[in-house]
């Protein structure tokens, strides 16, 4: 660790229990690495197999002869509920609903955490803590009274479609469910970028002020070019969130067009057409999955840094 | 008609009353100091100019007009920071332009400025770098850049040189004090070292608790004190403030001046100030800056009023350019401040001349000075 030079006798003593240790953590390390990647690797090994192989050979095997076929088939073919045209639909409905609603939130949360702690009014620490009370509570609750809301802005919807020809996407399911997504993000994203937004230097504020910058010259030319760990923080958190939720997608979107992704894999599991395709399956629930990866794998060296933003001075 | 006038200035947050009624003003070209230790308001008071922060009370003027009301970009200020607050995203030349920018000003333009700027400061091979890529001294150039480009009326600095390690403070501090003999622009300057308001200002306003307890030229501030605190703040080392008492000898007041072990030291008073007489008797503070107590031969030849007496010396401070002797009095320990080559010796009894012309005194209840 450190150049200091230590004796050599301690060294030589030291060394082995040290190599011990090593031992005892990696190895806990691996086996716990190993338990959680073995669903994972199940289902990768499964999605490449023919039914045939699945049915008569070990899970834990590899493909002997590896084939894309179930996922083209999961991609493009295969039945959720009564329709059989693969989930690629269902897999644009997530999209169209979680670009949205992730940057639709993470806007207005750098939005508050800039007003709570740089324009300052107040009752400003009220506010954020009955914002911070939105992390607090359970979706379930919320559920019914949500459903009011959506039933009511859905009838207005009809009618100015009546009037004005247009119902501006009220009633929309995939626009309700990025309403619901925003409004039960915005208490994360204030609670993120509050924080980060917190040790930010309020000096620079000053000298943007005096330099003549409005309010909203100050957010985007100080404020959100030195937002990025914090913004992709942000993005990650509620990205994994809002593609991997299933309640309100099921009970705001759980049937019809809008239906997202996790819904759709839920309805091709169910499905039953005779004999149950794992390897389609598993395949599907990987295309399900890649998004949030692919996400933390581009942008997930900045979750670490960010989460730390502010614990150390930088 | 001063340039900059402050008025009766209150500052509340709360029911905590922050800056508790400011008079000061400051002729056109002038170099005002706020000085005093962490929490006396002084950077409150140059927030309020600046714009940043409101006042409860009384008016700030430039040039006749009052400005109290404007947003700060609207006052034709300019202010460095103590953390010099430079964008942290965008290059030096962003930097010092963004104020030109929000104004919007033409590129072209901005670019002659920014030219003429780093010339001036000789910053002219970092204008693309960004500010994470300056040392100290860089980006505090920089930031004096960014506020001499706006060309204002009243350039504010915000302890400016308080994260520089020490030798860069010094070459700064000359470097703001020749920027302002050759720009002539008026500045308010807010800083705790007492140093470099000495060296810099043309005024100081030396504060506490949110009132300005002295408020004049460098030389009043150093020599005419009106209180203790300023005594005490203002010099380096600090005064020596010696609890003594005031006696009559025929019609002459003298300063008694006890010392450990030893019969007290009696000073005559040639030229005692008027109001020393009501202390017959009474305890005072006796106030002598180390410089005024110094060897024999060391001491100011043309003093009318030198007093010498033996003193124990009990520590000695070779500082190279000047030797410092530790005695006692009064129960303190007493700074003199002898020429470099001195010949003194710890442990031993040598005289001092006590240049009495210089000395002040003060009130022990009241704190205040006894003239």
């Amino acid at each position: 660790m450190s150049a200091v030079a230590t004796p050599a006798r301690q060294a030589s003593s030291g060394m082995s229990t040290k190599t011990l240790n090593r031992i005892v953590i990696y190895g806990l390390l691996a086996l716990f690495a190993l338990f959680y990647l073995m669903p994972l690797f199940v289902m990768l090994v499964t999605s490449f197999k023919t039914m045939d192989e699945i049915q008569n050979g070990n899970m834990l095997a590899l493909p002997k002869a590896p084939t894309f076929d179930p996922w083209l088939k999961a991609w493009g073919e295969t039945c959720v509920g009564l329709t059989c045209a693969g989930i690629k639909g269902y897999f644009w409905n997530s999209i169209k609903m979680v670009v949205p609603a992730v940057l639709i939130s993470t806007m207005l949360g750098a939005l508050n955490g800039y007003v709570l702690t740089k324009w300052r009014f107040r009752g400003a620490t009220l506010v954020f803590g009955l914002m911070l009370f939105a992390c607090f509570i359970p979706f379930q609750s919320v559920l019914l009274p949500m459903a009011t809301i959506l039933g009511s802005v859905g009838r207005f919807g009809v009618t100015l479609q009546n009037s004005v020809g247009t119902s501006f996407g009220l009633g929309n399911s995939t626009v309700n469910l990025v309403f619901v997504h925003v409004v039960y993000g915005i208490g994360f994203t204030t609670l993120f970028f509050r924080n980060y937004y917190e040790a930010f230097p309020t000096e620079l504020i000053k000298a943007a002020q005096v330099d003549g910058a409005s309010f909203f010259q100050i957010f985007r030319r100080i404020m959100l070019p030195n937002s990025m760990p914090i913004f992709v923080v942000t993005v990650i958190y509620q990205f994994t969130n809002i593609w991997n939720d299933f309640l309100f997608a099921s009970a705001y979107a759980g049937t019809g067009d809008a239906m997202p992704m996790t819904v759709a894999l839920n309805n091709v599991v169910n499905t039953s057409t005779g004999v149950v395709e794992y390897n389609v399956n598993m395949a599907a629930a990987m295309i399900a999955a890649l998004p949030t990866l692919i996400v933390y794998v581009v942008a997930g060296r900045y979750f670490v840094r960010g989460l730390m933003a502010g614990a150390v001075k930088g | 008609m001063a340039f900059l006038e402050i008025d009766g200035l209150k500052k509340r947050f709360g029911n905590v009353e922050i800056l508790k009624g400011i008079d000061v003003e400051l002729e056109k070209g002038g170099f005002l100091v706020l000085v005093g230790p962490s929490g006396c308001g002084k950077s409150t008071l140059l927030n309020t100019i600046a714009g940043l922060e409101q006042i409860t009370e009384g008016e700030i003027r430039v040039e006749g007009r009052a400005i109290n009301d404007l947003h700060p970009s609207k006052r034709d200020i300019a202010m460095v920071f103590q953390s010099y607050a430079l964008y942290p995203n965008m290059t030096v030349a962003g930097n010092i332009s963004f104020g030109m920018e929000m104004r919007g000003v033409p590129a072209d333009e901005r670019q002659k400025a920014i030219d003429k700027v780093a010339k001036v400061l000789q910053i002219g091979h970092l204008l693309q770098r960004k500010p994470s890529q300056l040392s100290g001294g860089q980006r505090q150039r920089v930031a004096m850049g960014r506020a001499l480009v706006r060309d204002p009326k009243l350039f504010l600095f915000d302890e400016p040189l308080s994260n520089l390690d020490a030798k860069l403070r010094v070459d700064m501090r000359i470097e703001i004090k020749r920027l302002h003999a050759t720009t002539g622009t008026t500045i308010v300057y807010v800083t705790h070292d007492q140093i470099e308001a000495m060296t810099l200002a043309t005024k100081i306003a030396v504060m506490r608790d949110g009132e300005v307890q002295q408020f004049g030229t460098p030389a009043e501030i150093y020599n005419n004190p009106t209180n203790l605190f300023v005594a005490d703040f203002m010099g380096s080392p600090a005064m020596n403030l010696i609890p003594a008492t005031i006696a009559t000898s025929g019609n002459a007041l003298s300063v008694v001046l006890q010392r450990e072990a030893r019969e007290p030291i009696t000073l005559p008073m040639a030229n005692a100030p008027t109001g020393l007489s009501a202390f017959q008797g009474k305890p005072i503070i006796f106030g002598v800056r180390p410089e005024a107590l110094t060897d024999p031969e060391g001491a100011e030849r043309n003093a009318s009023n030198i007093a010498t007496a033996d003193l124990h010396i009990e520590v000695v401070e070779p500082a190279g350019s000047d030797t410092f002797a530790v005695t006692n009095l009064g129960g303190k320990p007493v700074v003199a401040r002898l020429r470099a080559d001195a010949n003194i010796q710890p442990g031993t009894s040598t005289p001092l001349a006590f240049n009495l012309t210089k000395a002040v005194f003060f009130d022990p209840a009241t704190e205040n000075r006894i003239r």
